[in-house]
């Protein structure tokens, strides 16, 4: 190699360089906002709240005491604690298949593109999901209400004898919930449903039909294997979704009647927030908040093995 | 007319008679409140089922609109939703153009920081986050709702904008780039542009979050009921006047129409944003 050939080898090299860190200057510039924002809302929160997890504390920032894991011992041991942990994953395994089943029915009735009236049927199913959740929660008190038009649609067709407090009785409370979050939440998971079934080539139903597979044999043996792979992303998704309610629940049952609702956001929101229980506790609520998160983690890691071992045995 | 169309018609009809009545149920709740919200007191009660008010009024509007503070309310959730809007587009739109294009050091621990979030609850983060806005001391004003909303990590419009800005050929860059134009030029000028459809999906989808979010305005108005978007105020409402409900429905419609309208005429994109997010 002459002189002037590694000069200019090495001069190349110099300005790729060059244009790799402008380069990298311009995408953290390009980051900086998203970043920022995420670690001041996100990130440093998160820090803070295994330090609040760790205080006995109020708010008022000069009572803070640190008492080490105590708040985490206290947890063990609290009924209304662990009431509305099991009640969280209580509403979850009742809702996820149920979610599931239906927006996957509605789904598989809406996925044909010749279909008269297929976008009014999608905006209809789909409504609920756009209007605001506490808003929803406050109007059903009313319409699930003694008075309300539920009990008086099934009292005047002699379904029910009396009417029922749907959700002031500790018994009904938990499934009435249920069903008013399937419904408002149903048409998400239409969607990602009809997202997953578009994947599925026309020729596998032609084929299906040429060798005499009815509908239901066609949608149980062909269709539900082809997007089962979608679905566990749907059913990770929705499980975690249902973890994390907290508007609906809050202004339609406040976690009552006695407990029977309560479920960890709103037994957070009661011990750091409310003044119902006497002085508000910091501290406590954040142990309880990331005892919780870290549960929410785990089973998602966990939902995210189980599918990838199903789709690995299918295959 | 063949047996076997016959039987097609027979069926093509059972599906649509179901589905409509379904649809009917389905939306049932919300004609119901906006019905409710015309009706008189005494109508309300006596008229519990039908959905077309005898002797429509708009006194219950009257009445929450200037007693009940909801012009207030409603003018708080605009602001703060247009406001936190429009951060949430140009930081998610810078980002995913960068973890699109480029594999600058650090991008994949971003992305997998961001993802990681999507199972956070936000009531873990809650508390700490009052906090922050407490020591900004932005607790109960609109600027501390704006910037709290706009936080986190908003994981579905990331996704769009990555996704996005990665199917654009790179033919285009270079040939911007041999007409001189820097990094920034680059996006201002060719990709921004081209993002359009995206930047629509994100700004409904973020619109309708921004205006039915509930936890956050809670927690950040608690002592300042001025600054209280609708989906708190009428909770606030409830707590107030738990009888009046022909009020309560009415704060109900001034809250939950906007959104209706602006999903019915742009429900493409938000399907389409939804539908994409979980195909990515």
């Amino acid at each position: 190699m002459t002189r002037v050939q590694s000069d200019i080898s090495a001069e190349t090299k110099r300005i790729k360089l060059k244009g790799k860190i402008q380069m990298n200057a311009w995408c953290w510039l390009f980051m900086a906002m998203a970043v920022g924002f995420y670690i001041l809302f996100q990130g440093y929160p998160i820090i803070c709240s295994i330090q609040y997890s760790l205080l006995d504390w109020s708010g008022m920032t000069a009572n803070a005491a640190f008492i080490g894991l105590q708040n985490y011992k206290e947890l063990l041991q609290d009924e209304l604690f662990w009431n509305a942990f099991f009640n969280s994953f209580k509403y979850m395994a009742m809702i996820v298949p149920l979610e599931l089943a239906v927006s996957l029915f509605l789904a598989y009735m809406l996925n044909d593109e010749r279909m008269k009236g297929r976008g009014l049927y999608r905006t209809m199913y789909f409504i609920p999901v756009v209007t605001t959740a506490s808003v929803v929660g406050i109007i059903m008190i009313f319409i699930f209400g003694v008075q309300g038009p539920v009990n008086h649609l099934l009292v005047m067709l002699h379904i029910l004898k009396a009417p029922v407090n749907f959700l002031g009785d500790a018994k009904y409370a938990m499934p009435t919930l249920v069903i008013i979050s399937l419904w408002k939440d149903c048409g998400t998971y239409m969607i990602y449903w009809l997202a997953g079934l578009q994947g599925v080539a026309k020729d596998v139903y032609e084929a299906a039909t040429i060798d005499g597979a009815n509908r239901r044999q066609t949608f149980f043996h062909i269709v539900l294997p082809l997007i089962a792979p979608t679905g566990g992303i749907i059913a990770i998704l929705c499980a975690i979704n249902s973890l994390k309610v907290f508007d609906i629940v809050k202004t339609m049952t406040e976690g009552g009647p006695f407990y029977a609702t309560d479920v960890i956001a709103t037994y957070v929101y009661r011990t750091a927030f409310s003044s119902e229980i006497g002085m508000p506790r910091l501290g406590y609520a954040s142990a309880a908040a990331l005892f919780f998160g870290g549960t929410v983690i785990v089973v998602g890691v966990i939902l995210n093995a189980i599918k990838s071992r199903l789709q690995n045995h299918a295959q | 007319m063949s047996k076997e169309k016959m039987i097609h018609i027979t069926k093509s009809v059972i599906k649509h008679a179901l589905l409509l009545a379904v649809g009917f149920f389905w939306i049932y709740p919300f004609l119901w409140m906006i019905s409710a919200s015309f009706k008189g007191q005494n109508e309300f009660f006596q008229n519990r089922l039908g959905l077309i008010p005898k002797l429509p009024t708009v006194e219950n509007f009257i009445r929450i609109w200037q007693k009940a503070d909801f012009g207030t309310y409603f003018i708080n959730t605009i602001i703060v939703t247009i406001f936190s809007v429009v951060i949430v587009l140009i930081m998610t739109m810078m980002a995913g153009y960068a973890m699109g294009r480029y594999k600058f050091v650090g991008r994949n621990l971003c992305m997998g920081v961001f993802l990681g979030s999507i199972a956070i609850p936000l009531v873990s983060t809650i508390i700490p986050t009052y906090e922050v806005v407490k020591e900004m001391h932005l607790v109960g004003t609109r600027l501390g709702l704006i910037l709290s909303q706009a936080g986190g990590a908003h994981v579905i419009f990331l996704l769009l904008f990555t996704s996005f800005f990665q199917s654009v050929p790179n033919e285009l860059e270079e040939a911007s780039k041999i007409d001189g134009c820097n990094f920034f030029q680059t996006f201002y000028y060719i990709m921004m542009p081209l993002c359009k459809p995206v930047a629509t999906t994100v700004v409904i989808m973020e619109t309708i979050w921004a205006w039915n979010a509930f936890m956050l305005p809670l927690v950040l108005t608690l002592n300042n009921p001025a600054s209280r978007t609708l989906a708190v105020g009428l909770y606030a409402f409830k707590g107030e006047n738990t009888v009046d409900w022909t009020g309560i429905a009415a704060g109900g419609s001034i809250a939950v129409i906007p959104v209706i309208i602006l999903f019915i005429f742009m429900q493409k994109h938000f399907v389409e944003g939804i539908a994409g997010a979980v195909k990515s």
